[in-house]
């Protein structure tokens, strides 16, 4: 695929430019044995900004979200998240920190012995003290946000693969989290329900304007991200027009063998001079 | 195929059995700690003591009924049939309603948690259980534990009762026996070290049964065939680890409690 002509002439803020960086990443390294999964990855994700993961299968994305969340910890290096060092902190103080951050697995994760409602409304009911009503109310405001208002009851074994990742997206956003991270959402669909997610993490971006981090595999959707805003009036994403350019910082990282080769915004990727990156973005 | 080398095969089974006292004691540690999943306790108590009581029923009913079958012919040649009942009694008090209700529980329960377990693990609902909150050591595992514990220890009970019924119904029909005689010769023989003893292996049985179902579930990797090993190594480890258990067990309130 090639690289579409871009509205490039106003400069997209970078990671460097924004003071206060939800996401810090120093010199983390990660192995499984004697295989090195992650070497000296730095990188740094400031507050509303998106930034696109990419690399081949296998090369860390998905760790870097686990990363991220606490759920795995490094071998060396130190991780900032919304200001806390993770690298090292308990696993009580990491459920609270949590409760800050929203992701959107691979395949969904809904829990298949629960209805979408209990799914999309499972912090709130963690978190105790939360009326039904309440509860009742965000839940259809968060499944109102991803369209399956109608799936209230159903159970995830009877909704279609784009439709449970809709349901992970709302289960993510019911709590208006600072930080979303999104681990290929896009993964396994067809190209139409793919725009559809995609729709909805633009709308989350440009909305609530939630920094987050995305890995994915299609190079396609974080240029439909770069490319397009939510148009909250006519309710759809609109593609932004020559000269304008997108109210969100918008950056990509591209990893190989574990490393970060790239990170920058869309109009150093489409110049770079990386045999690699061209090839990739090609 | 790769030959696995012993000093790494010895380090591996340390390690487990390390990781698995360290999930033991979270496990007991959580009883402690809030938040308490009392909903989630009770639907455990529910799925493996009601859900369990038609196999433990069957099973300690046959038992108890074999078992006076076959004691009546050994009891015979000594002409001391009517001891039936104390021999029933006192197997079934102490050694098979525990260990057989356990060993059936286990079957059922301790393959049912590691594959439910497992199967969340292996689709990622653990990690999204820990991504929104929740510890799913409390959440899942602890609650298992308590249920487990408790209703084990009813249904060997249970199992007992039942057990002395199927001996009763046997000497009645097949034996021509006295029911009174029966229930009188069953009832005197048992002393509180028999009770004590039959009462104590099904609670130590129950966190076996439950703490390895568990492990084995949150240690799935590798998709469905995961899934299948650590069902069947949950199965196995239990049951095993049950009757050489019982065996030490037995030993040590042998001698604590000074047997006769």
């Amino acid at each position: 695929m090639s690289a579409p002509t871009l509205p490039l002439d106003s400069a997209i803020a970078t990671t460097q430019e924004h003071p206060s960086a939800v996401v810090v990443f120093e010199d983390v390294a990660l192995a499984f044995g004697e295989n090195e999964v992650l070497r000296d990855v730095s990188f740094r994700l400031a507050r509303g900004e998106t930034k696109a993961l990419f690399g081949v299968a296998g090369s860390g994305k998905s760790l870097i979200l686990k990363l991220v969340m606490g759920l795995i910890r490094p071998d060396s290096g130190r991780i900032l998240v919304l200001g806390h060092d993770i690298s090292q902190m308990r696993e009580k103080d990491l459920f609270q920190l949590r409760g800050k951050i929203g992701m959107v697995f691979q395949e969904s994760a809904l829990f298949d012995s629960l209805t979408v409602r209990e799914n999309v409304a499972y912090r709130l009911m963690e978190e105790h003290g939360v009326y039904d009503e309440e509860i009742d109310r965000r839940v259809r405001e968060a499944l109102r946000f991803v369209e399956l208002e109608q799936t209230l009851d159903l159970n995830p074994a009877e909704l279609s693969g784009g439709m449970r990742r809709r349901v992970a997206i709302a289960r993510a956003i019911i709590t208006q989290p600072e930080l979303l991270l999104y681990d290929s959402p896009t993964g396994g669909l067809d190209p139409v329900t793919s725009n559809t997610i995609i729709e909805l993490v633009v709308k989350q971006r440009d909305v609530n304007k939630t920094s987050a981090l995305m890995v994915t595999h299609r190079l396609q959707d974080a240029f439909t991200m770069a490319t397009h805003q939510f148009d909250q009036q006519a309710n759809r994403m609109v593609a932004l027009q020559p000269g304008q350019h997108c109210d969100v910082p918008l950056s990509f990282l591209i990893l190989r063998d574990g490393r970060v080769i790239f990170d920058g915004d869309l109009r150093a990727l489409t110049q770079s001079v990386d045999e690699y990156i061209r090839e990739y973005i090609s | 195929m790769e030959l696995i080398s012993p000093t790494y095969f010895a380090k591996v089974r340390v390690q487990t059995v390390q990781d698995y006292i360290l999930f033991c004691v979270q496990a007991v540690a959580n009883l402690f700690r809030k938040p308490f999943y009392f909903t989630d306790m009770v639907q455990q108590a529910d799925t493996i003591g009601v859900g369990s009581l038609p196999i433990v029923v069957l099973t300690g009913f046959f038992t108890g009924a074999v078992l006076a079958l076959q004691a009546s012919n050994t009891l015979e040649r000594f002409g001391s049939l009517s001891l039936v009942g104390q021999l029933v009694s006192a197997s079934m008090v102490r050694e098979l309603g525990p260990v057989l209700t356990s060993l059936m529980v286990a079957g059922r329960n301790s393959s049912g948690m590691a594959s439910e377990l497992g199967s969340m693990m292996v689709t990622e609902q653990i990690d999204a259980m820990r991504a929104l909150g929740t510890d799913p050591m409390k959440k899942l595992v602890t609650p298992r534990v308590v249920a487990t514990v408790f209703m084990l220890f009813f249904l060997a009970i249970i199992s007992d009762l039942v057990g002395l019924a199927g001996g009763g119904l046997v000497a009645k029909v097949l034996l021509h026996l006295d029911s009174r005689q029966y229930w009188s010769n069953a009832w005197e023989t048992l002393i509180f070290q028999d009770i004590f003893m039959g009462l104590v292996k099904p609670v130590l049985f129950g966190f076996i049964i439950a703490t390895i179902g568990c492990f084995y579930g949150m240690n799935a990797r590798g998709g469905t065939q995961g899934v299948g090993r650590a069902t069947t190594q949950a199965m196995v480890a239990s049951s095993v680890l049950i009757l050489v258990l019982d065996f030490f067990v037995t030993r040590f309130l042998m001698a604590v409690l000074s047997y006769r």
